[in-house]
């Protein structure tokens, strides 16, 4: 059973503002959808290895050349706030 | 020219430019047309680009007229799931996190299609990030299935399906994560095809979950998805997790029929929950098989019941990490008010995604945190090598599988209400992406209410070929292409 406790930090980690009634929501919903997913532990896994790739593609190299890459200004045209060459955000070091 | 130019495949449609019929420039007009007296019903497209449709349609109009298309895709009217970057238009990816955004690049599968001259007709509606099965989860609104207004078109490529369904496109793009081609095609009655993982490149292709995510196309017959593979498959420098194996010409290995070939029937897949009417439509599709030539035996793939677990596990997990890039600094929505960084990205984040997007952020975030990661992503991953397994001792005894696409037809908006009983739509799909395999869905009946229902064919990897002409044979021995919904009647 998930906590409310968890769905709040889980919630800090995923940077969600989440209001208390979407809290509580959240956590009734997590919980019946990892109550489902509990049937995973039904099967003997011991020894099987992971997959976290469908195809068997393993350190696909190319020579490091130089080419043509997006220019400034095109990088920055969708930028919501921008100060000249920068993304800009709200301030991040104290006084 | 008396032929309904909104109703042709594509082998027809420049079939007729090269008799010299008809033109690019009077097929895209009779789109865009039909998409503006039809689609405030259907909703199956976020953004319209009519000029450049034209302007497309009239260049591929001269080398018609020259005798000199560029190959079987020249001048025909394509559309294109908001996922996939198009340079210069919008991409929403159903969101308002990414309301207004317009991609600097082209994806590579949109690229080659146009350096093969199809025209785009615009962008086609989704469920938010392509996470859901109906396409209730866009942002923007809903869109609904040409063959019964008051349903579903199935997800998360509703929008594309309804389009090539309603006659608001000759074909068109789609991408699969859990399903999200084929369960939409069963719905909407087309063909939906989702081609081995790693075989079209996903450059440009908005991510979701990387290790399960796929384009594909969907469209009106089996011989339209061989030829719009054929144009957008193959090695691509951008995309790394782009197989370097030849690309066939799918389109002329169609012939040959099934006689000798094995399917497999997957015992689990004829489980509680199918439809009756659905069970009777694919047992008469595996009869037909039969009859056409192919033996038929029944397999077992033990694991389809974990499948999903393993899907809503792995899904989010890569869900979670894909979607950090949304902070309200490079691009999209920023909310105003942010106190500081992380409480500028939290607003930004709780303002710009929709509930279904949140929620699985939240899941894939648990599953991965401290503490929890070996319980959940830890076994799902192992368990996805048991479901990998499954096929493979299938595929030793047979050479493609067959069933159903989904457990039912389409649904009524509104109808699945609760996360998990949405989720159960993709039980039969999310295998053929959790195991990387080719699988496509084609119309095999009705129910009595006429809503169409989808068979669907799994094969081996990289084995296109042979899928597709089994599909094809079934296709051409069968009649249900005749019907087509008819929405000028609906309202």
């Amino acid at each position: 059973m998930i906590s409310r406790q968890d769905v709040e930090q889980v919630a800090r980690l995923a940077r969600l503002h989440l209001s208390d009634a979407e809290l509580e929501r959240m956590r009734e919903q997590l919980d019946a959808i990892l109550a489902y997913i509990d049937k995973l532990r039904e099967l003997d896994v011991e020894g099987v290895e992971p997959t976290s790739h469908a195809v068997p593609l393993v350190n696909v190299m190319r020579d490091d050349e130089v080419a043509p890459c997006l220019p400034q200004e095109t990088a920055l045209a969708n930028a919501p706030d921008r100060a000249g060459e920068f993304f800009r955000v709200p301030r991040i070091i104290e006084d | 020219m008396t032929t309904d130019l909104t109703r042709l495949t594509i082998h027809e449609l420049t079939a007729a430019y090269r008799r010299r019929e008809t033109t690019p420039s009077e097929a895209t007009a009779a789109y865009l047309a039909r998409i503006e007296k039809l689609d405030g019903q259907v909703g199956a497209y976020l953004t319209v680009t009519r000029d450049r449709a034209l302007t497309t349609a009239g260049a591929a109009d001269a080398r018609y007229r020259d005798g000199a298309p560029l190959g079987p895709l020249d001048g025909v009217p394509l559309a294109y799931k908001d996922v996939l970057c198009t340079r210069g238009v919008t991409t929403t990816c159903g969101s308002r996190i990414l309301e207004g955004f317009v991609p600097p690049y082209d994806a590579t599968a949109v690229a080659r299609l146009a350096a093969a001259g199809a025209v785009m007709l615009g962008k086609t509606n989704m469920d938010e990030f392509a996470m859901g099965s109906s396409t209730e989860h866009s942002a923007f609104h809903p869109t609904r299935n040409p063959w019964d207004l008051d349903r579903v078109p199935g997800g998360s490529s509703g929008g594309s399906a309804a389009a090539v369904a309603g006659g608001l496109a000759v074909a068109a793009l789609g991408t699969d994560t859990g399903g999200s081609v084929r369960q939409p095609a069963a719905f909407c009655g087309i063909v939906g095809f989702k081609p081995t993982y790693g075989r079209i490149s996903r450059y440009g292709l908005v991510a979701f979950g990387s290790s399960l995510d796929h384009i594909g196309p969907l469209t009106r017959d089996v011989r339209d998805a061989a030829l719009v593979l054929h144009a957008i498959a193959g090695a691509d420098a951008h995309d790394s997790t782009c197989v370097d194996e030849a690309v066939p010409d799918y389109a002329r290995l169609l012939e040959g029929g099934v006689g000798g070939l094995r399917f497999g029937v997957p015992r689990e897949y004829f489980g509680a929950g199918l439809e009756p009417e659905v069970e009777a439509a694919v047992r008469a599709a595996i009869a037909r098989l039969r009859d056409l030539g192919a033996t038929v035996e029944e397999v077992s793939l033990p694991t389809t019941d974990y499948g999903l677990a393993v899907y809503y596990i792995v899904a989010p997990a890569e869900a979670s990490s894909n979607l950090a890039r949304y902070d309200g600094v490079k691009y999209g929505l920023r909310a105003p008010g942010g106190k500081d960084l992380i409480d500028m990205e939290s607003r930004t984040r709780a303002a710009g995604f929709g509930a279904e997007v949140k929620r699985r952020i939240m899941l894939g975030t648990y599953a991965l945190s401290a503490g929890y990661y070996d319980a959940y992503y830890g076994r799902a991953q192992k368990v996805r090598t048991l479901v990998r397994r499954d096929f493979e001792a299938a595929f030793t005894r047979v050479d493609l599988l067959v069933g159903p696409t989904t457990p039912s037809v389409a649904f009524k908006l509104g109808e699945k209400a609760d996360p998990l009983a949405m989720y159960l739509n993709d039980v039969f799909t999310v295998g053929g992406d959790l195991a990387g395999l080719p699988a496509l869905s084609l119309r095999c009946g009705f129910t009595a209410a006429g809503l169409p229902i989808g068979l669907q064919l799994i094969g081996r990897p990289f084995d296109e070929p042979r899928l597709l002409r089994a599909a094809y044979a079934y296709e051409q021995a069968t009649d249900w292409l005749s019907r087509r919904p008819s929405l000028e009647a609906t309202r």
